[in-house]
């Protein structure tokens, strides 16, 4: 309350009593009902302290009359989206990959929740959008190391590759320096001849030479053109996509210390019908066959 | 702490309930003729039908929230083009500023909604409890059976005007006559009955109890409304050098030495914000005018010129003081700049929607991977593009690829790609929006950099269907 009230001779308006150094504040009243309004919203926030979960005890806390928990309205949302998708994923599991692909909502919903699932589980190694990195596949090209069609592509990640699965796909690059079945000279006249196949820069003495140690070692697994055959998966080194590097160092070591890339498989760890998903959303990348 | 006189300063100030008288005039009759406008406006607008075809709503001002369409007779408006929202509050604005600096505060007394109910509630609690006096004896009065079913008589009529409101209000968003059937049948949806309750109890509230109070503690306009006036602006003033000094009068009496005004605070007892125009401009005054007409009536009748309160600016003012004229200038520089803001924005609206293209497009490049290497040594983009089909038909559109020399498109999925590579038909479905994955492959050498132009477009449409991207490659 002021100290001292008086009226303001200027303005005929009542003061606060407070004074700065001969200055005089003016009172300009709040109404009376703007202070019911504080004191209806402290009423409010005590209702708010009674109804919903609110004081900490020593083991636990008042849970609040009307029983609220964040965490179950949490688990109710995500059964009503379960229910949700519950449907789509059973006609999924139903449908043959290329059905699927043939009808437009379900190829939708499977594309959508694919790249969830690959966004969890395959873009740690091959990178968002399938963009892959050196040893692990771009999953975005037009280039497949063990095929491009849905039912390759499906069987790829189901049993995974150089995995435990028994029907796992597998091949081996020797390691054909380490284990002393080529010199350092030969090793070096191949990695020549394999620059030659993309008709780049090579020495034209040392490419003959190679062409004969690459007949001879390496054509039945990458054929007599070096394009590759996938039954092995192995690589086509006649074209412009390396995993593991096309620059001539990158090539040596490759000879010499053989390469081998493993992907797990994930039948056991993923429903069948996300693998059916992420099947079809690996195939939209841009490189589905 | 006691004043002199005994009261107790306080620093809340208790309401002091204002009892505005009836009155006749001009300006009140211009007041009843814009609250039955408005009024009509309001519950009216959803009840008109508009044709668009078949599967189209038919009302013709309508906000489809789960729709995420907005219907205005023949416009039709997507979430996408919420800048025509933009450009309707920037107007609204604009125009609210023009009106103000030219004729002051019009808006808050003659088309505010807190000042149209307010008058709407303040007829029937005329009707129901009287004028003034009535209603100011009344409320002295102890409580008795009469006053009981009178207060009551006087709320029940207020929550039914406010229960119509909200009523209304909801009709904007839904189509009027199905939900009108529903909301009586109780089969409406929550969110319904939850607007209706809210806009009901707004504005029972606002426009029953606490009328005045809006404008002078709640609303920010009152506030801000200065710096659009000026000496120039029309406003509600009292002309102190034709009124002072003031005075009663009796009659027969001289006129001689003494103002016109007889101190009769027939101007206060209209007043709906209960202040005294005499003290000059204020916060508080709306700048409705009932004041004049209240004046203008005693003037008549005690035989003195009318217009002893009027609409004028204070630039007269002050000049009439010294017996000068200052005369009424409407085009002042800020009057200008406001009416040519309005004109502008007016018009890129009107230049929008009449240019308003039906079909729409939208290209967003991957971001990851940002190219891919082909197998030959091309480089290959991907690019999602969603095609807004605004037209009510199943349409075919020829997406074409422009700014890279042979460069070919792809379309993942569906969506035919012409002989050449260069096109692609893609079906949307009426009112939809289409979304397709489209690669572009483009040889290296053709590249300028890391990062060429790309441009794509819907063959055969105006301007707004181009979409400018650019195509990524290796560093060279």
């Amino acid at each position: 309350m002021p100290t001292k009230v008086e009226k303001d001779a200027v303005t005929g308006t009542e003061t606060t009593g407070h004074e700065w150094d001969g200055i005089k504040e003016l009172n300009t009243p709040l109404p009376t009902w703007w202070v019911y309004v504080l004191y209806a919203s402290i009423a409010w926030s005590i209702g708010l302290f009674i109804v919903y979960p609110s004081f900490p005890g020593i083991t636990g806390y008042f849970s609040g009359v009307v029983g609220y928990s964040a965490r179950e309205e949490l688990a109710d949302k995500m059964r009503v989206a379960e229910n949700i998708k519950a449907p789509f994923l059973d006609r999924i599991r139903a449908t043959s990959l290329d059905e699927i692909r043939a009808t437009p909502d379900l190829l939708g919903y499977a594309v959508a929740g694919g790249r969830v699932a690959f966004a969890e589980n395959c873009a740690g190694c091959h990178q968002a959008g399938g963009a892959g990195a050196k040893g692990y596949p771009s999953l975005a090209d037009d280039d497949w190391l063990w095929g491009g069609k849905l039912s390759d592509i499906e069987k790829t990640i189901r049993t995974g590759i150089r995995g435990t699965h028994p029907d796992t796909r597998t091949s081996l690059m020797p390691r054909f320096g380490t284990d002393g079945i080529l010199d350092r000279r030969q090793i070096d006249d191949v990695a020549e001849f394999v620059l030659s196949l993309t008709t780049r820069p090579a020495d034209p003495a040392a490419v003959e030479r190679g062409r004969a140690v690459f007949v001879e070692n390496c054509a039945s697994c990458h054929g007599e053109r070096g394009t590759g055959l996938r039954e092995f998966g192995a690589p086509s080194l006649a074209d412009k996509v390396w995993v593991f590097g096309g620059d001539k160092p990158s090539i040596v070591r490759s000879i010499a210390e053989g390469r081998g890339g493993v992907m797990p498989a994930w039948n056991d760890r993923l429903d069948p019908a996300v693998i059916k998903m992420l099947t079809l959303y690996v195939h939209t990348l841009g490189g589905g066959e | 702490m006691p004043l002199d006189d005994g009261s107790v300063a306080s620093f809340y100030a208790t309401r002091k309930k204002v009892y505005p008288k009836s009155v006749a005039g001009l300006y009140r009759r211009l007041k009843w003729a814009l609250l039955v406008l408005f009024l009509g406006i309001y519950y009216l607008v959803p009840w008109i039908r508009w044709d668009r075809g078949p599967g189209a709503p038919d009302q013709a001002v309508l906000l489809d929230l789960p729709g995420r369409r907005a219907y205005f007779f023949w416009i039709e408006i997507w979430p996408q083009e919420v800048y025509y929202l933009s450009g309707l509050l920037i107007l609204g604005a604009v125009g609210l500023f023009l009106a103000t600096s030219l004729l002051g505060r019009i808006w808050c007394g003659y088309a505010c909604p807190q000042t149209v109910w307010t008058d709407l509630f303040m007829w029937v609690e005329r009707l129901i409890e009287g004028d003034r006096t009535e209603r100011m004896r009344l409320d002295r009065l102890p409580m008795s059976a009469g006053k009981a079913l009178r207060k009551a008589a006087k709320h029940a009529a207020w929550l039914a005007i406010a229960a119509a409101t909200g009523g209304a209000w909801v009709f904007y968003f839904v189509d009027a006559p199905t939900e009108i059937r529903s909301i009586f049948t109780g089969r409406s949806s929550l969110e319904v009955y939850f607007f209706i309750g809210l806009f009901t109890a707004t504005t029972y509230l606002l426009a029953g109890w606490a009328r005045e109070q809006v404008c002078t503690y709640m609303c920010p306009w009152p506030r801000f409304q200065a710096a659009m006036l000026d000496v120039h602006s029309l406003v509600v003033t009292y002309r102190d050098w034709r009124g002072e000094p003031r005075g009663k009068h009796k009659q027969g009496e001289t006129w001689e030495g003494r103002g016109d005004c007889v101190d009769c605070r027939a101007c206060v007892a209209v007043c709906p914000t209960g202040i005294d125009i005499r003290d000059g401009q204020q916060l508080e005054c709306i700048g409705c005018g009932l004041c004049i007409d209240a004046c203008d009536e005693i003037m008549l009748r005690v035989g003195r010129p009318q217009k002893l309160i009027a609409f004028d600016t204070l630039a007269n003012l002050q000049a009439a003081a010294v017996k000068d004229k200052a005369p009424y200038r409407l085009v002042r520089p800020r009057t200008a700049l406001y009416a040519g803001l309005l004109v502008l924005v007016a018009g890129v609206m009107a230049f929008g929607l009449a240019f308003r293209s039906t079909v729409e497009l939208t290209v967003l490049r991957d971001r990851s991977p940002l190219f891919v290497p082909l197998a030959d040594g091309a480089i290959r983009n991907g690019y999602t593009v969603k095609v807004l089909n605004k037209t009510r038909s199943n349409e075919h559109y020829t997406l074409v690829v422009e700014g890279i020399s042979g460069a070919r498109l792809t379309v993942v999925g569906d969506g035919e790609v012409g002989a050449d590579g260069t096109d692609a038909v893609l079906d949307v479905k009426p009112d939809a929006v289409g979304t397709f994955r489209v690669t572009v492959r483009a040889e290296r050498k053709v590249l300028s950099g890391e990062s060429t132009p790309i441009r794509f477009r819907i063959a055969g449409t105006a301007s707004n269907a181009v979409q400018s991207s650019i195509f990524m490659g290796p560093k060279p």
